[in-house]
């Protein structure tokens, strides 16, 4: 305690010195940084989460081949959670038209909880858009059923048993696009007229949900307690477990802000370790005396330390609050972009902010209070005297264990975690090579320099050591700027060519082979481009290899749930210029032996390699072929693709029935009236909603992007003008000394600018090499994202890093320039 | 040398160095700077350390107040061994018997007057560091500067406060190295003045270290020293 009073009682003075400051500010520009990300991204993801969840008509969805079992409904209950239930089967309808195979649902008042449905009068009528379902005694039918079986509004239409009024044409509901192949049209019913239609018997198939919905925090506590309880033929759905387009493109935002908000704690490790040094060497006499004076290392360590922990206090609160206000700030500049209101952040972010600010003190001050507690008692005396450094796998390793702790819980991911880390470990090694590498070469041209270049060149070498720890900081903090920078230019870009204006809005399927050409004339003849049609057989997996396939043989839930059902196979002779071959080898043209190409991600789900044989069960009879190449497959494209592809000749002689994506502009909807009319048996399904739901969730991404951003931007510079005013007491001596030497100011600043420019050069150097490669294994492995090399970032880097520094510098170093020689002697000497 | 061969012979001895030496390896030879120094000072006693710049002066002091550790030889301070303790140990040996002044001052810049003379008190765990250290500090005359930074200070002044920081714990002995090599010769004086009567009040005994014949001269006895060796 005592020793906490005299800490407390010098750090009213030091608090004041720079390298306090720089501690402080760097603690808040990472603290703030990170729970500006934490508060923000709980917010932007549940609300996206709700916003998705309108696809689902819930925030979380049970789904059940049986009644769903009452717990359910009592667990949700008891967490307030808002409740609908649909049952889901198919069934002839009949009209006075005719009949048709129609999927039926019966929905309870309530339904639907999120997004909306649009009805209307007639087909193509005035659209309208309801939270709602159908009255008792009434049905809302699919326009396609209009045209087949003439259920008209005003008209009945028999379903089972029962007779119902068609009160609407339903256009679309919040959730079908989320099953569309297979799916005949629509008929929403009121649930309290599922008895009278006697179609719910022992074997029907019958698909029935309990929706919920609620806050995000009732949703998760629901979905943990009932998860263990999940039964077969039950399953729980989230709005990132449905459509793969919503799940990609949510997953690489939340993993795009948990790299920027980590990449600020980085930096700001950087500025904790160099201010903390300085703070350290600044405090080597007062140690010296303190020991002098009786005080043992222990209690040196503790001075120090609650020094350190009281700056990381004050830093840690001031960024929670900053952290608080920024996300209040963003939330509101935001909340227009929003569909849904933003739910408020919840405590989590705020514990994780102080957390790491804390984490960052220890990690980053030990090693220089560790100095402090060695330093030898005679440097009283003998203020020449040096200390003891404590060795530099102590120092590094120490703060790199905690950054690497930091990194794996900031990025609640492993894998982007150690890519990171080992990413940032790599350019520290290499930086530290390649500078001293530089340094020493640079050192040579003195020779050849002149005037204030050769003395900044000389500096430069002189101070080697200390020269190699500013570009080391100087070229990994520029380094994290410019892979921001490049991750982010090429992660927005890529989403706006993701969606481009001209991308397929509509599926059509279940054409069947013979109407193929008189499909593609329909789309010819209407000036519209000719679809790619793509072949499609149901089958199921029976074995990989030797061993038989069942879901009970897989722990992973999305494994168990793909081998229930039934695939989708195609058939192609050539690769798609759309999918990557990422193993093996496509088949040579004309008729190669039988053969398969898995999709990436199923395969590694499943336990696929190149080379396993897989067999499969298609319409009853059994076959096998090896796998010979996985690809990656863009699942936003929006365009039909498939999980396995078989070579030609393998799957010809089965039922197969063809799907095409195409692009239907807007006004021409009578298009798919009439292709529905030719061809009665063809279901065309409408993406418009779902691709407004990703275009939607990419803009407000990169909007959240550029601000938290700016976070980064922030921490580089803190971590610049810790780097630059690292050497400053030298530089103020030096300066000093010239100046009694009969130097002008300008000589001064010049020498000084010259040996900026070139700490500036190498750290740009450095760091514009680090981020090209940092951001290709980054952007290919996992964003997902293919990586195009562009010159303009590095060399802008570059350039910016050069002149920036030796601004910077320059400015930073102002005192060492403009205050008078002699009190500079006097106040360091 | 006879550590009873001082004015103050039935007095219990101090401070007694024995074979005390300090060798340092250069790169191009090895320099001895104090060679095999044997002496004693009596209780109440004040001695000083005479000789040349870079006879080694600042080296003894240093040993004698176990900044530093010998290359041979043993020191006593009020009977303890010295160096048969840890660094720790020596700096809480200090901590309890030794006072140090210094010719550049040494205060921590980040402290008032006050607190740098509380500082010690305080590692010593005093309760009542704050009235003890306001005290001393009103004995050298500093009574309204108690909130001043060593930077608002003069050089004399900053001077009154580190005796008054070497004194507040009550040290047996007090080591001062050229307690006046920075200060012009009045406010030298003053300080001088201010030793001198704190070693009569209390009984401190005095190790100087000093250029200065006026201030030589004032003590009981002299050591000079001379390329490391020692004479009396
Ligand atoms: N650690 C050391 N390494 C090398 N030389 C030293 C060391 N300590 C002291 N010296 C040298 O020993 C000599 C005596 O130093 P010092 O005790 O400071 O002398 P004084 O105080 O009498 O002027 C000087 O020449 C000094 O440079
Ligand atoms: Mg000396």
């Amino acid at each position: 305690m005592r020793n906490l009073a005299i800490a407390l009682r010098m750090l009213r003075r030091n608090a004041h010195s720079g390298e306090a400051r720089v501690l402080a500010a760097a603690l808040l520009v990472a603290v703030a940084s990170v729970t500006t990300v934490g508060f923000f991204a709980d917010r932007v993801q549940a609300a996206l989460d709700r916003q998705a969840g309108e696809l689902l008509g819930g925030d979380l969805v049970v789904r059940a081949d049986h009644p769903v079992p009452p717990a359910f409904l009592e667990r949700a209950r008891a967490e307030g959670l808002a409740t609908a239930t649909t049952a889901t089967f198919p069934s002839m309808v009949a009209g006075e038209g005719g009949t048709s195979l129609a999927e039926i649902r019966a929905a309870s008042a309530g339904f639907p909880l999120r997004g909306r449905l649009r009805v209307a009068d007639a087909p193509g009528g005035a659209e309208r858009e309801l939270a709602a379902a159908p009255a008792p005694g009434t049905v809302w039918v699919a326009p396609a059923l209009v045209e087949r079986i003439g259920a008209r509004v005003g008209q009945r239409v028999r379903v089972g048993n029962a007779n119902l009024a068609v009160a609407a044409i339903v256009t679309r509901e919040p959730d079908s696009v989320l099953d569309y192949f297979g799916l005949a049209p629509r008929v929403l019913m009121n649930e309290a007229d599922l008895a009278a239609t006697g179609l719910v018997q022992v074997g029907s198939r019958i698909t029935w949900r309990l929706l919920l919905a609620g806050e995000p925090g009732s949703v998760a506590r629901y979905r943990a307690a009932m998860q263990p309880r999940v039964a077969r033929g039950e399953r729980l759905e989230g709005p990132r477990d449905s459509r793969a387009e919503v799940r990609v493109a949510l997953e690489r935002a939340h993993r795009f802000l948990g790299l920027a908000s980590l990449l600020s704690v980085v930096l700001a490790s950087v500025a904790v370790a160099l201010a903390a040094r300085r703070f350290s060497l600044r405090q080597t006499d007062a140690a010296a005396m303190m020991r002098c004076l009786g005080a043992g290392q222990a209690d040196i360590l503790a001075i120090h330390a609650w020094q350190f922990l009281a700056l990381a206090a004050a830093g840690c609160v001031a960024g929670t609050l900053a952290g608080y206000g920024a996300q209040a700030a963003l939330g509101h500049w935001l909340s227009g972009f929003f569909s849904v209101a933003l739910p408020p952040p919840g405590p989590r972010p705020a514990v994780q902010g102080a957390a790491i600010g804390l984490v960052l003190v220890l990690g980053f001050t030990l090693p220089p209070l560790l100095r402090l507690r060695g330093v030898p008692t005679l440097r009283v005396l003998r203020s020449d005297l040096a200390v003891a450094e404590p060795s530099a796998v102590l120092a590094y390793g120490l703060g790199l264990a905690s950054l690497a702790g930091l990194v794996v819980w900031q990025a609640g991911d492993a894998k982007l975690g150690a890519i990171a880390l080992s990413g940032f470990a790599a350019a520290l090694a290499v930086t530290a090579l390649a500078g001293y590498a530089l340094i020493r070469a640079l050192g040579r041209l003195r020779a050849g320099a002149s005037g204030p270049w050769r003395y900044g060149l000389a500096n430069l070498r002189r101070r080697t050591a200390s020269s190699l720890v500013q570009v080391m900081a100087l070229g990994v903090g520029l380094m994290a700027m410019l892979l921001l920078t490049l991750v982010r230019t090429d992660l927005v870009a890529k989403w706006q060519k993701a969606m481009p204006a001209d991308m397929p809005n509509r599926f059509a399927i279940n054409i069947q082979t013979d109407q193929l050409p008189a499909v593609r004339a329909y789309f010819g003849g209407l000036g519209l481009a000719t679809p790619d049609l793509y072949p499609m057989v149901r089958g199921r997996l029976v074995a990989i290899g030797a061993r038989e396939v069942s879901p009970a043989s897989y722990q992973d839930e999305r494994a168990r749930r793909l081998v229930e059902r039934e695939f989708n196979l195609s058939w192609a002779e050539k690769a798609r210029a759309d999918n990557r071959l990422v193993a093996g080898s496509w088949w040579p043209p004309g008729r190669p032996a039988p053969q398969f190409s898995v999709e990436e991600g199923i395969a590694k789900t499943l336990g696929i390699r190149v080379g396993d044989t897989l067999a499969w069960d298609v319409a009853g009879s059994r076959f096998e072929a090896p796998v010979t190449s996985l690809r990656k497959v863009d699942w936003d494209s929006f365009k039909a693709n498939f999980f396995v592809i078989a070579s030609p000749g393998v799957l010809e002689g089965y039922p197969a029935s063809w799907i095409t994506s195409f692009h239907l502009p807007a006004g021409r909807e009578a298009v798919v009236d009439r292709l529905v009319a030719r061809f009665p048996n063809v279901s065309v399904i409408d993406l418009t909603a779902i691709m407004d739901q990703v275009r939607r969730i990419t803009d407000q991404v990169s909007r959240a992007v550029e601000f938290v951003f700016l976070f980064a931007i922030a921490a580089g510079v803190v971590v610049l003008f810790a780097a630059i005013t690292s050497t400053q007491d030298e530089r103020v001596f030096e300066a000093a000394v010239m100046r009694t030497l009969g130097a002008s100011r300008r000589q001064v600043a010049l020498a000084q600018l010259a040996e900026f420019a070139c700490i500036g050069l190498l750290a740009g150097a450095i760091a514009a090499a680090g981020a090209v490669a940092l951001a290709w294994v980054l952007a290919d492995r996992v964003l997902g994202v293919p990586y195009e090399f562009d010159w303009v970032v590095p060399v802008a880097g570059l350039l910016a890093g050069g002149a920036g520094v030796a601004l910077a510098g320059l400015a930073g170093t102002r005192r060492a320039v403009s205050s008078p020689p002699l009190a500079a002697i006097r106040s360091l000497g | 040398m006879n550590a009873n061969d001082g004015t103050v012979a039935t007095a219990p001895v101090i401070v007694r160095a024995e074979g005390l030496t300090k060798q340092v390896s250069t790169p191009d030879h090895d320099l001895v700077i104090v060679r095999e120094a044997s002496f004693g000072v009596a209780a109440g006693e004040s001695v000083a350390i005479v000789g040349a710049s870079g006879s080694g002066k600042s080296t003894l002091l240093g040993l004698l107040a176990g900044l530093d550790v010998p290359t041979a030889g043993r020191v006593w301070i009020d009977g303890e061994d010295l160096f048969a303790q840890d660094e720790d140990g020596r700096a809480r040996l200090r901590g309890r018997l030794v006072g140090f002044v210094f010719q550049s001052f040494q205060l921590l810049p980040a402290l008032t007057a006050l607190e740098n003379v509380m500082l010690p008190l305080e590692l010593a765990g005093a309760a009542d560091a704050r009235s003890r250290a306001a005290e001393v500090l009103g004995q050298v005359g500093l009574a309204e500067r108690l909130g001043h930074y060593p930077r608002q200070l003069s050089g004399g002044e900053q001077q009154r406060v580190a005796v008054a920081r070497a004194f507040a714990t009550h040290p047996k002995l007090l080591l001062a190295d050229e307690p006046t090599g920075n200060l012009d010769s009045a406010t030298g004086a003053q300080v001088i003045e201010l030793l001198f009567r704190m070693n009569r009040e209390r009984g401190t005994t005095l190790v100087l270290v000093t250029h200065d014949e006026a201030l030589a001269g004032r003590c009981d006895r002299r050591i000079a020293i001379h390329a490391g060796v020692v004479s009396s």
